[in-house]
């Protein structure tokens, strides 16, 4: 009899997770950002409908300031999974030129959460799959599998519904949505395992190679295009550097890195002594920040 | 400041990392919940498992020293329950308010712990939590024993079907680690146990601040033979390698049908295992077939066993949808539609009997009517209450009858066929977890009577569409008169008629009932099954009945085929069916002579989009019978 491994189980209920959703939801849809996590879903996605393709489109909310790598594995990886790809951009953020460098934390609120929600309304989709995991941060613990938001959005601690067994309730009045997260009960290192055991391709900014960086409070940026803007006389340094998570590039700290393979990579991430969250530039708030973000609707 | 150990990897990671992966590809996953009163130290528990098991970071550690300084409850030594602090909200108030799940792996085993707070109000969450756990701790504090509490947390666990249970007897360095009080409690919880047939608990005495018996064995318990806890949870049997052994079941989620060639089932197999050829059953139709492949994107497979995701495809072209389950063919789940169930009630909103809910088990979700409970349990003294309704966190013995047999097994068999919900139909909240304990009627061979002369069959003799026109608005609002005067010319028109109100229906088929909400809430209930059948017979039925509560209106419009309720409003204020008061009621409640009157001492819920308003104070009733029953036919559509 064949012995099930912590993954086998994880996989088994993330695929039960897809599934009820794409049978009680009218218009799912998978929000997908390009990282390791979202690899991961992806992959369960193909995994739960095989043979059909996944049964909902995949969205990616773009902030036009990515990394050119993850533009690319993003359109290879929508094609190799038979599956239509959504790609929304704020407009209000394009016509303003919001970008990173002048304009702080509304980059993020304009281009991601604003963008989200406006996506969101625009495709009229009811459920959305997103690849937050309970072990990222404190908040997150309670987070449950089915998330409710009214349809302005917002996440009413109080208002989200027990979770038992394996019994999901998707009901929900016009406007409302659900965001669902099938990858709760991963770990980072479930992720990582499951990468290696599986196979899926991500994006190459996760394994160490030498790109040019600057050092900017204390965060190793890399200078991915042109568009970086540089202090007078600041000249990039060829460094080897590797990304633990991914996200705009001008906000994504960079650890210096020999580690050019899978193995490498869990072996330094499992050598280090620091949480997976400090390379975002994006949590140096308050220690409530995450929670504060989700309850305006960021993810 | 107690010396601070994080983070500190094992050495084969840095020696070979590819060895290391190998070993914890292997591991086995354990779900577990952990239980204790306020100040038995559980969040101090879990933050200690975390920390023992290596999975607190330097950054992490160092927001902890900080943070213990700060709001800390230990002094100067880490105060870990500060490690498992969620919310911000709670973080102030220093208590848990809702299940939050945690993760730590040792060499043997991945752990998610669902952490569940112990206040008396919190019945909801510690349920929900234990619901998905193959084990529980209980925590006591050993200078206080077994409390009321103790014993609710273990009533509980024993509820959900928790068959492993550990007794965590912390604080033992308070006592002075005194085996003789260590055994009492120990005693006194197997006694406890054995009063409710709870399975028998590991005991484990231990400091799970300081760390004893926690992942290293304590000096202070020479005398203690039995392994610490984390030994204890790297070992013992899991759920789901014991599923594996039971006959084969899987609840169908999804159809899988990418093109005409392929037909595959999709589901979490719950039971059993399944292998290519065996002979299987669907339920509730009874049809057998074979397995032909199971089939993933990295191939088909051998075999596949309980706890797996997977898509079947059988030999035969045979009916079978979600919700179904497909079983091994010698030992299919029953069907039945009216169940002994208990529940436990989870909403701010009470168990209102008749009420209309969805029932959700396994992938099927039929309407279920709750009857009124058989009693409450009260958690604290096991002791069975006369109730007439469930609050929040209230646990009942139920019958539930639902719409349609569904495939089940009793809840001590099967978690996943016995357990179910209950979403209220209006709200959409999950309002209740229950668990079967029996079939009130089998039905497993059963089949509606095939009834030959159909609704349309009876429609069509009297060339009409039935429609059941739904009056409803406060005492006095001119209901019965107005549908008086629609009957009337209804039946000028040769349509066949027949017209429900209190007076036919409260003085014969209802006089059991009362006023009060349950009561009235079965009243419109019965209403509208009678309509129901009437419509079924082809009639046009017209009710006259306040029914106050959007809710059960909304549930007999459900009863009906899309579009043949039609709800109308006779829409006259408060004050002008006050003023003419044509009863004498309205003056009678306001004197206190009648309990529970409507408008007065209880809630009119005026419909939100009413397929007819009429306002009364704009129009005479004959204008208004006429303008509802042009409504009425010129929607009409001859069945001839």
């Amino acid at each position: 009899m064949p012995h099930l491994t912590h993954l086998d189980r994880l996989e088994a209920e993330s695929i039960h997770i897809l599934r009820e959703v794409a049978a009680e939801a009218e218009r799912p849809v998978m929000l997908y950002s390009i990282g390791k996590d979202s690899a991961v879903m992806l992959h369960l996605a193909r995994k739960a409908f095989f043979p059909a393709p996944p049964p909902f489109p995949l969205l990616h909310v773009d902030t036009t300031w990515k990394f050119r790598a993850m533009y690319e594995l993003r359109d290879r990886a929508a094609a190799a999974a038979g599956m239509e790809l959504l790609v929304w951009k704020n407009p209000e953020a394009e016509a303003r030129g919001i970008n990173p460098f002048d304009h702080g934390s509304l980059h993020t609120d304009l281009w991601k959460t604003e963008g989200l929600k406006q996506a969101l309304d625009h495709y009229r989709f009811d459920a959305a799959f997103g690849g937050a995991r309970r072990d990222e941060e404190k908040s997150r613990a309670k987070e449950r599998v089915f998330s409710f938001r009214t349809a302005q959005h917002r996440w009413d601690p109080k208002a989200q519904r027990p979770e038992l067994w394996r019994l999901y309730n998707a009901r929900k009045a016009k406007g409302e949505s659900i965001r669902v997260f099938p990858l709760s009960n991963w770990t980072e290192l479930d992720i990582w395992q499951y990468i290696a055991r599986e196979g899926i391709e991500i994006v190459p900014l996760y394994f160490a190679a030498p790109r040019p960086t600057v050092e900017r409070d204390g965060l190793i940026l890399m200078v991915d295009d042109d568009r970086f803007r540089l202090a007078p006389g600041e000249v990039p340094v060829e460094r080897s550097i590797r990304f633990r998570t991914l996200g705009c590039y001008p906000l994504t700290g960079a650890v210096e890195s020999e580690a050019a393979t899978l193995s490498e990579v869990v072996q330094e991430m499992l050598l280090t002594t620091t949480s997976e969250r400090q390379g975002r530039a994006i949590d140096h708030d308050a220690a409530a920040s995450m929670e504060k973000k989700k309850v305006e609707g960021y993810f | 400041m107690a010396t601070a150990r994080s983070y500190q990897p094992d050495a084969l990671i840095a020696a070979d990392i590819d060895a290391y992966l190998a070993e914890q590809a292997n591991k086995s996953l354990l779900r577990f919940l952990t239980c204790g009163s306020v100040d038995d130290g559980k969040s101090t528990l879990i933050g200690r498992m975390l920390y023992d098991a290596r999975t607190v970071f330097d950054d992490q550690l160092s927001q902890l020293e900080a943070d213990s300084r700060r709001v800390g409850t230990q002094g100067q030594n880490l105060d870990f329950a500060l490690l498992v602090d969620g919310l911000s909200a709670e973080r102030e108030q220093g208590i848990t308010i809702d299940v939050a799940y945690r993760f730590f792996a040792t060499a043997r085993r991945k752990f998610i712990v669902a952490d569940t707070p112990g206040h008396e109000q919190y019945t909801r969450n510690m349920v929900t939590g234990a619901s998905t756990a193959d084990l529980a701790v209980i925590l006591v504090d050993a200078r206080k024993g077994v409390l009321t509490q103790t014993r609710r947390h273990g009533f509980l666990v024993n509820l959900l079907g928790i068959r492993r249970i550990v007794l965590a007897v912390n604080k033992m360095d308070l006592i002075g680690w005194d085996r003789a009080a260590y055994d009492r409690i120990v005693a006194d919880f197997a006694a406890f146990g054995r009063s409710i047939g709870m399975a028998e608990a590991v005991a484990i005495p231990m400091a799970a601040l300081g760390g004893d018996n926690i992942a290293a064995r304590s000096d202070h318990t020479p005398w203690f033979a039995g392994p610490t806890l984390i030994e204890h949870l790297e070992t013992v049997e899991i759920d789901a390698d014991s599923d594996a052994a039971r006959p084969f079941a899987m609840p169908v989620q999804w159809v899988n049908r990418p093109n005409l060639d392929f037909r595959g089932f999709s589901g979490l197999i719950t039971a059993g295992t399944v292998r290519p050829g065996d002979r299987i059953r669907t339920v509730p139709s009874g049809r057998v077939s074979h397995v032909e492949r199971i089939v993933t994107l990295d191939g088909d497979l051998e075999e596949a066993v309980a706890g797996q995701s997977v898509t079947l495809t059988l030999a035969d072209e045979i009916d079978c949808s979600r919700g179904d389950v497909i079983a091994a063919a010698d030992s299919p789940p029953e069907v039945a539609d009216q169940f002994a169930t208990t529940l436990v009630w989870m909403d701010d909103e009470p168990l209102q009997p008749g009420r209309g809910y969805w029932l959700k088990s396994g992938a099927t979700s039929a309407t279920a009517s709750v009857r009124a409970p058989d009693h409450a349990i009260d958690v604290n003294t096991l002791a069975e209450l006369p109730a007439k309704a469930l609050g929040l966190n209230d646990i009942g013995v139920v019958e539930i009858h639902l719409d349609r047999p569904i495939p089940f097994a009793p809840y001590a068999e099967s978690r996943d066929l016995g357990g179910f919900i209950l979403v209220d139909k209006l709200t959409n909240k999950t309002v209740a977890a229950g668990m079967i304990s029996r079939a009130l009627r089998r039905s497993r061979n059963v089949h509606w009577q095939a009834i030959e002369i159909t609704r349309e069959a009876h429609a069509a003799q009297k060339h009409q569409t039935p429609r059941l026109l739904w009056f409803t608005g406060l005492s006095g609002s001119g209901k019965s008169t107005i549908a008086n005067l629609v009957e009337k010319r209804l039946h000028m028109l040769g349509k066949h008629s027949f017209l429900l109100d209190g007076d036919n229906i409260r003085h014969g088929l209802n006089r059991d009932l009362g006023f009060s909400d349950a009561d009235r809430v079965e009243n419109i209930r019965r209403v509208g099954e009678v309509a129901r059948l009437m419509t079924d017979a082809g009639l046009i039925v017209l009710t006259a009945f306040i029914s106050p509560f959007r809710a059960e209106r909304e549930l007999v419009r459900g009863l009906l085929p899309e579009g043949e309720f039609v709800e109308i409003f006779i829409d006259t204020p408060l004050e002008v069916a006050e003023a003419r008061d044509t009863k004498g009621l309205y003056a009678k409640a306001r004197a206190g002579e009648i309990a529970n009157f409507t408008g007065i001492s209880s809630p009119y819920e005026p419909p939100e989009h009413p397929d007819i308003r009429i306002d009364t104070t704009r129009m005479s009733p004959e204008d208004a019978a006429e303008l509802i029953v042009d409504r009425v036919i010129g929607a009409w559509t001859p069945v001839i």
